[in-house]
């Protein structure tokens, strides 16, 4: 595996931030000469797992999202965003669709499907208490 | 987010405009709801042709207005034009619970 380019960004876990995060990893991806499509399918997925940490991850307190991405091969972005915060308990009955925890901010439970659908791979990993992270790839095949 | 109605014989059309995400969609929630309190609504279009993106927080937004419509005897109806947006819904099943055009 070659990477052959990288990007990383820490930010504070508030909602305001949510429309930098997915714009900053778009604009990364271009250079893959993405399609319009490739790139709002991005920001989608990463919106999402940016959203999972200021819903759930730090549900009770302040702290930081780290995102990461890379272009690996020449091919295909990966982009890694992890939290320090609470930790998902199950995360097979969190991927699962329309599951949510969160009974009152009307959440749809559909973050981890979407991410699933629009990019080729998502792979999670969590400790309660520890924190989660979420690593998605997807290969843009260039038009070239 | 940009919101603006139309309210004409019990129909009420919201236009929304911009991105829809977890940030705005409280936002947005709270002034339809404002919108919905103060006027005899019959039926509700969201009328989403101006939304450039939408995440999952739209699925959220539009069941708990179909909630709140539901309980006050009233219908809603979708307008979508962005096909990754229409995905989304289709995903969720909301298109089986709400006429999306």
């Amino acid at each position: 595996m070659t990477v052959n380019n990288y990007l990383k960004l820490t930010i504070p876990a508030r909602s305001v931030n949510e429309g930098f995060a997915r714009a900053a990893v778009a604009a990364f991806a271009s250079q893959l000469d993405p399609t319009l499509s490739d790139i709002t399918e991005i920001k989608t997925a990463v919106s999402e797992a940016v959203t999972n940490c200021i819903v759930h991850a730090y549900r009770d307190a302040m702290g930081e999202i780290s995102i990461r991405a890379r272009i690996i091969n020449s091919d295909t972005l990966e982009v890694g965003i992890s939290d320090r915060g609470s930790g998902i308990e199950d995360i097979e009955r969190a991927r699962t669709p329309l599951f949510t925890t969160c009974e009152t901010g009307e959440r749809s439970g559909m973050g981890f499907t979407i991410m699933e659908s629009f990019m080729d791979s998502v792979r999670v990993s969590s400790r309660v208490g520890r924190g989660t992270k979420v690593v998605m790839r997807k290969r843009i095949i260039t038009r070239r | 987010m940009q919101i603006t109605y139309e309210y004409n014989g019990g129909g009420l059309t919201v236009y929304l405009s911009g991105e829809l995400d977890h940030h705005t969609a409280k936002k947005t929630r709270d002034a339809i709801d404002d919108i919905i309190s103060m006027k005899d609504v019959k039926k509700l279009t969201i009328d989403m042709s101006g939304v450039v993106f939408m995440d999952s927080s739209g699925i959220g937004l539009v069941l708990g207005r179909y909630k709140l419509l539901c309980e006050l005897g009233a219908t809603l109806e979708l307008r979508v034009k962005n096909a990754q947006i229409r995905r989304i819904f289709e995903m969720s099943g909301v298109n089986r619970l709400i006429r999306i055009r």
